[in-house]
């Protein structure tokens, strides 16, 4: 399969916007024709060939190779095909994305999948604040899609989010599904502050160990939930740890709030 | 054409254009997944009197289902996909919603969307929940001992209904036998059903009746009883008749079930007490589809 490889020549003083960089994009194009696209760099604009060697074919896949910190967009409002990233990304991964798949196997920075409506993400290292979440003055978080960190997930992830799945094999930081109105959230660690707060709707669901729900939640007590296990088994197939998670019973203990919002969101913590 | 002494008639089975669909229905056992399933697919004989056909496909083990815990599959046609969309909110709403412990999900990978919980979630008042897991959309309906949950669209697909067969038999206890054994072979095809009582009809009728009110009445080239009174079909050596009736989700399926049917009646035979296997149309003018008996057999 054709393949267009970019790799990193040195780390950028300034952050380098490579939303310009996605398969649909740059369907045809030789790999000098790419080098010669323009990308915002800080204030000005350069073409890729300043900042990147290019070989390869534009086709459906893209190899990003370097050390991204100061990459941002990556993916931006990509539709099809696959970016893998060897080495981490900067902010706004992914943001907007509507289908496809990115890979990246470091750690990536603030709003990755901010406003994601499809595809899928996977994020081997950590990712940084606002995962999934919606862009300040914006009302709509991650709407679609999935995002698997392998590592730390930052503050407020879910912030905003409407619909699609989070699953974060290592802790979330606090605010977790702040202002959720939709869509699932799970974690197999710790979970920092006030997971939920201001949540009207959605789920989060504790694989690890047990939540700190904040006072405007009510604790349910333990019950069966039937629909986790449609949730679980749609995890069988993604590549996560999550795919191989055994639990004995769906019986769960369920919180239920923000009591002072709608107050229809949930935290489940579903122990091993 | 004669089979294991059973004289086949040269004649067809005419079939109609329906809209159908599958549900799988779970529960915690699978004798309560076909306690719910029975009574949604009960009073469902006749689109003439009953607004759909409907039957159990078959049973499902919690490999095959969407939540894993055993299912029935079953099936429901209808004229129209309306009349379709207004029988399964009203028969899953009362049958299926109702059943302790139950669940119920599309059967029908793709197809025309017919609501399904997207309905029925308005029983939980405002406390029911939305989610979308794998790419398909659930509601969590909050019931007495847990929560229902529905997926919020069944497909509908282009159907068939009206496959049939007629077993003539010298008597009662042959035809009953042998329309059993038919049964229990057409019960292995999947994607057709047939949805008279335990899947046999005695009372076959022909459209229209003397009395303007009635738009079928009783087949009467088919009664024993009349043979001396009407132009009948029926030898001096017939003394019953018993149609099998079958709607399928594809022609292949109609076609597949009548199959194993015809196949295993003429397997009772003679020796049986089987006499003739013949079928009901219309001349070929109101059916679109078409089904020789002599081409299913042997």
């Amino acid at each position: 399969m054709t393949e267009l490889v970019l790799r990193l020549r040195a780390a950028p003083a300034f952050r380098l916007d490579l939303s310009l960089l996605t398969p649909e994009r740059l369907a045809g194009q030789t790999a000098d024709a790419v080098a010669r696209l323009p990308l915002a760099y800080g204030r000005r604009s350069v073409p890729v060939g300043e900042w990147f060697d290019v070989r390869g074919t534009a086709g459906p896949r893209i190899l990003i190779e370097g050390d991204g910190v100061r990459l941002d967009r990556i993916g931006a409002g990509m539709q099809d095909g696959q970016i893998r990233v060897e080495g981490g990304a900067g902010a706004y991964l992914g943001i907007g994305m509507r289908g496809g798949r990115i890979d990246v196997s470091g750690s990536v920075d603030a709003y990755a999948a901010s406003g994601l409506v499809g595809g899928l993400m996977r994020i081997g290292g950590d990712a940084g604040d606002y995962l999934g979440a919606a862009l300040p003055g914006e009302h709509r978080g991650m709407r679609g899609g999935v995002v698997i960190v392998g590592g730390r997930v930052g503050d407020r992830a879910g912030d905003h989010m409407r619909r699609g799945l989070i699953l974060a094999e290592g802790a979330c930081g606090d605010y977790c599904g702040s202002r959720m109105q939709g869509g699932t959230i799970a974690t197999l660690g710790a979970c920092g502050a006030r997971p939920g707060f201001a949540m009207r709707r959605g789920s989060l669901v504790f694989a690890g160990p047990p939540p700190s729900p904040g006072p405007t939640f009510n604790d349910a007590g333990e019950l069966p939930l039937g629909f986790l296990v449609l949730l679980a088994r749609s995890w069988k197939e993604l590549p996560s740890r999550f795919a191989s998670l055994s639990r004995p019973s769906i019986r769960v203990r369920r919180w239920v709030g923000d009591l002072a919002f709608a107050g229809q969101g949930e935290l489940i913590h579903w122990p091993g | 054409m004669i089979v294991n002494g059973v004289s086949v008639d040269d004649t067809f089975a005419e079939a109609f254009a329906m809209r159908g669909t599958r549900l799988i229905i779970t529960a915690q056992t699978l004798g309560w997944a076909r306690t719910a399933a029975v009574s949604m697919t009960g009073f469902a004989t006749s689109v003439i009197g009953c607004g759909l056909e409907a039957g159990i496909e078959c049973e499902l083990d919690g490999a095959r289902t969407p939540d894993g815990r055993p299912g029935i599959a079953v099936l429901l046609f209808a004229t129209s996909s309306s009349e379709l969309a207004k029988q399964l909110e009203r028969r899953v709403g009362q049958c299926v919603l109702t059943s302790p412990t139950s669940a119920v999900f599309s059967g029908i990978a793709s197809g025309r969307p017919l609501p399904l919980g997207k309905t029925l979630r308005y029983f939980g008042d405002g406390h029911q929940i939305s989610k979308v897991i794998g790419g398909r959309h659930y509601w969590r309906v909050p019931v007495m001992d847990g929560e229902f949950i529905a997926e919020d669209t069944a497909a509908m697909s282009d159907a068939i209904g009206g496959g049939n067969f007629l077993i003539l038999a010298s008597g009662a206890s042959q035809a009953l036998a042998a329309a059993e054994a038919a049964i229990e072979a057409m019960r292995r095809v999947s994607g057709a059903i047939m949805p008279f009582p335990g899947g046999i009809a005695r009372s076959g009728s022909k459209v229209g009746s003397k009395y303007k009110a009635l738009i079928a009445s009783t087949n009467h080239a088919f009664c024993p009883t009349l043979r001396a009174s009407v132009d009948s079909e029926l030898g001096p050596d017939v003394e019953c008749v018993l149609e099998i009736v079958i709607d399928g989700l594809t022609e292949e399926a109609v076609r597949h079930s009548m199959q194993a049917g015809l196949r295993a009646v003429c397997a009772v035979g003679a020796a049986g007490g089987i006499l003739r296997l013949s079928a009901g149309n219309y001349g070929g003018k109101l059916g679109k589809f078409h089904f020789p008996l002599r081409a299913l057999l042997p």
